[in-house]
């Protein structure tokens, strides 16, 4: 088990706004992490800042030991993988082109494009199961495929470490478990590490083997799901007055709020 | 399913073979040769296809010789590099900007030139303060570093931490109007004469058009074409918002910079050898975007494109009158309805 992504008293601001605050957190290799917190914790700038999106204001992100912010943009690109929050296409764009896109760091202008491309494109397709979809644009597949999409061309790059911001945002439920389980699975099949953003605790809970709960910019405790998800936690980090029982199907912490209406008097 | 996306390898080169935008850079460069053979056919000295071939390729009578390769060729030529140099330059404004109103015209590139011409013009003429060889040579630079000029203020301008696109349109419309109006006034207090020649070169017009005109845009496509195809590479990857971009490994500012030079560079030398062609840098891209049925304009069917719809429209200038009409006038005919349908259809754009 090695770290495969650190970040070092990291600071990160907009402006005169320090959003992320000397932070230290260390990625093993192999593992999936979920980061959570309350909105505007700093929780997608940090992972924009792991995914050198944006550059530290003081400390450092290191991949796997090396500064992010010294390596060639393109050899970045080919060990880490990233899907922001709201990814735009150009209109027009088939799902067979939007994935292929996600080969450009394994291309050079004279090799624009070759059987490996081809491959890795018709795997990607395949393990997100919209082979079927490959030619239809973008612009006209609903919210669940279009993520898929997305996290096709994530895959396409090949990169055994996979950073995704808030990947089951604007989906339904049933189509938030498929992501989760085509997660899991890279994360089960294929070793990769995993990082995400996740606002659902449940599923993070569910999903994830490492969880790291941000507010205010700090990381406030970080742990197996069982060591985190504590309701004295969740009322220091969300303010939120809620239950932890166990999920009756994974054996996780679930989350239960309270909520005004049923608060004992 | 994996047909569509077959590699054609040559040792460590390969590239990806598409078979309806090939189709249409093949029509096209047919298209191309058969207006380049009309064009050189019609005129005052009525010459048949077979006439112009056989003097292309070194023979024909004197007359014909000269008919051709001193008149119409250069002529033709200068349509056909400088429609390619447009096309080319609104498909990268276009495929970076992520928007069909981006491009030279729009964002003040042409119109920079043209100022920088006009004021040649003007001050060359009855002031008599640039006269004779620095007149002929003068127009031409001048109108390039006009549209340099305008195009690297636009640049500057816009720039904040990055490019952004909408900014960037918005800021070129504003340079379109400081130069449109500074041309303006030149022609204002200008001799009616020199205003005369400016609002033909205003115009765009081919007329009169020789190896001279042929040479300094060849070379700049000569130059230019390859690095934009080289580039063009990254383009693609360009296509998205600036984190997935830079996801991908791309140095974003760097990349687009060097991109949007090119562009600028390629509009500024078109529009000094045949002055401000109105709406083919706005049109063609789009059109063969459309013929191609690609995401963003394919920039080699542009070059191609566009190369067609300067000769094209030529020919009808020089034809559907008794005297002869600026080739800028038909394609502005032709492309303000085209700019009206681009400005009232809105603009979707697939997000999750």
């Amino acid at each position: 088990m090695s770290v495969r992504l650190e970040a070092s008293s990291l600071s990160i601001g907009y402006g005169e706004r320090l959003v992320v605050d000397s932070l230290d957190l260390s990625v093993i290799g192999g593992t999936v992490t979920a980061v959570i917190g309350p909105n505007g914790c700093g929780k997608s700038t940090l992972l924009k800042a792991l995914g050198r999106l944006l550059p530290a204001r003081s400390g450092a992100v290191l991949l796997d030991g090396k500064q992010i912010d010294r390596m060639a943009t393109r050899d970045v690109a080919r060990v880490l993988g990233m899907l922001p929050q709201a990814p735009s296409a150009p209109e027009g764009l088939t799902v067979a082109d939007l994935v292929a896109r996600g080969r450009h760091p394994h291309q050079a202008w004279y090799r624009q494009w070759s059987s490996d491309d081809a491959a890795a494109v018709d795997a990607a397709l395949e393990m997100t199961g919209i082979s079927d979809l490959a030619d239809r644009t973008v612009d006209e597949l609903s919210g669940g495929q279009r993520q898929r999409a997305w996290i096709s061309m994530a895959l396409a790059q090949g990169t055994d470490l996979l950073l995704l911001d808030e990947p089951t945002t604007y989906l339904d439920l049933a189509h938030q478990i498929d992501v989760l389980d085509l997660v899991q699975e890279l994360h089960a099949s294929m070793g990769r590490t995993i990082v995400m953003v996740l606002h659902d605790l449940n599923l993070a809970a569910r999903y994830a083997d490492h969880i790291v709960a941000m507010r205010g910019g700090r990381i406030v405790a970080q742990g197996t799901p069982g060591e985190v998800l504590t309701e004295r936690m969740l009322l220091d980090v969300f303010g939120l007055d809620a239950r932890v029982v166990e999920d009756p199907v994974a054996g996780t912490p679930l989350v239960v709020p309270v909520g005004s209406r049923h608060r004992l008097p | 399913m994996t047909t569509a996306r077959t590699a054609l390898r040559v040792g460590a080169v390969s590239f990806r073979l598409r078979r309806r935008p090939m189709t249409v850079v093949a029509v096209a460069l047919v298209l191309l040769a058969a207006v380049l053979v009309v064009g050189i056919m019609v005129g005052d000295f009525p010459l048949t296809a077979v006439q112009v071939v056989d003097t292309l390729l070194g023979g024909g009578t004197r007359r014909d010789q000269f008919v051709v390769t001193e008149l119409r060729l250069p002529r033709a030529l200068t349509g056909l590099l400088v429609g390619g140099a447009l096309g080319l330059s609104g498909a990268i404004f276009q495929a970076i900007v992520r928007n069909p109103l981006a491009s030279p015209d729009i964002l003040g590139v042409t119109w920079g030139a043209g100022a920088g011409a006009v004021s040649v013009i003007t001050f060359s003429g009855s002031l008599g303060v640039v006269t004779g060889t620095a007149a002929s040579i003068g127009v031409p630079l001048a109108g390039l570093a006009g549209g340099l000029v305008a195009g690297l203020l636009v640049y500057a301008l816009a720039w904040r931490q990055g490019i952004e696109g909408f900014r960037m349109v918005l800021v070129g419309i504003g340079i379109t109007a400081v130069a449109g109006n500074f041309t303006h006034y030149l022609l204002t207090v200008g001799d009616v004469q020199d205003a005369g020649r400016a609002m033909v070169w205003i115009a765009g017009s081919l007329n009169g058009r020789g190896w001279e005109h042929v040479v300094p845009v060849a070379l700049a496509l000569v130059v230019l074409v390859p690095v934009a195809l080289v580039g063009g590479h990254v383009l693609g990857a360009l296509q998205f918002d600036d984190q997935t971009s830079r996801g991908l490994g791309i140095r974003v500012n760097a990349a687009r910079s060097l991109l949007i030079v090119v562009a600028i560079v390629l509009a500024s030398v078109a529009t000094a050898a045949a002055g401000p062609i109105a709406f083919v840098a706005l049109a063609t891209p789009q059109i063969a975007l459309r013929l191609a049925g690609t995401a963003q304009p394919p920039l080699f069917g542009s070059v191609v494109v566009g190369g067609v719809l300067v000769m094209l429209s030529d020919l009808v200038a020089r034809t559907i009158y008794r005297t002869e009409l600026p080739v800028g006038v038909v394609t502005a005919v032709l492309g303000a309805p085209y700019l009206m349908y681009l400005l009232v259809r809105s603009r979707r754009e697939a997000r999750v």
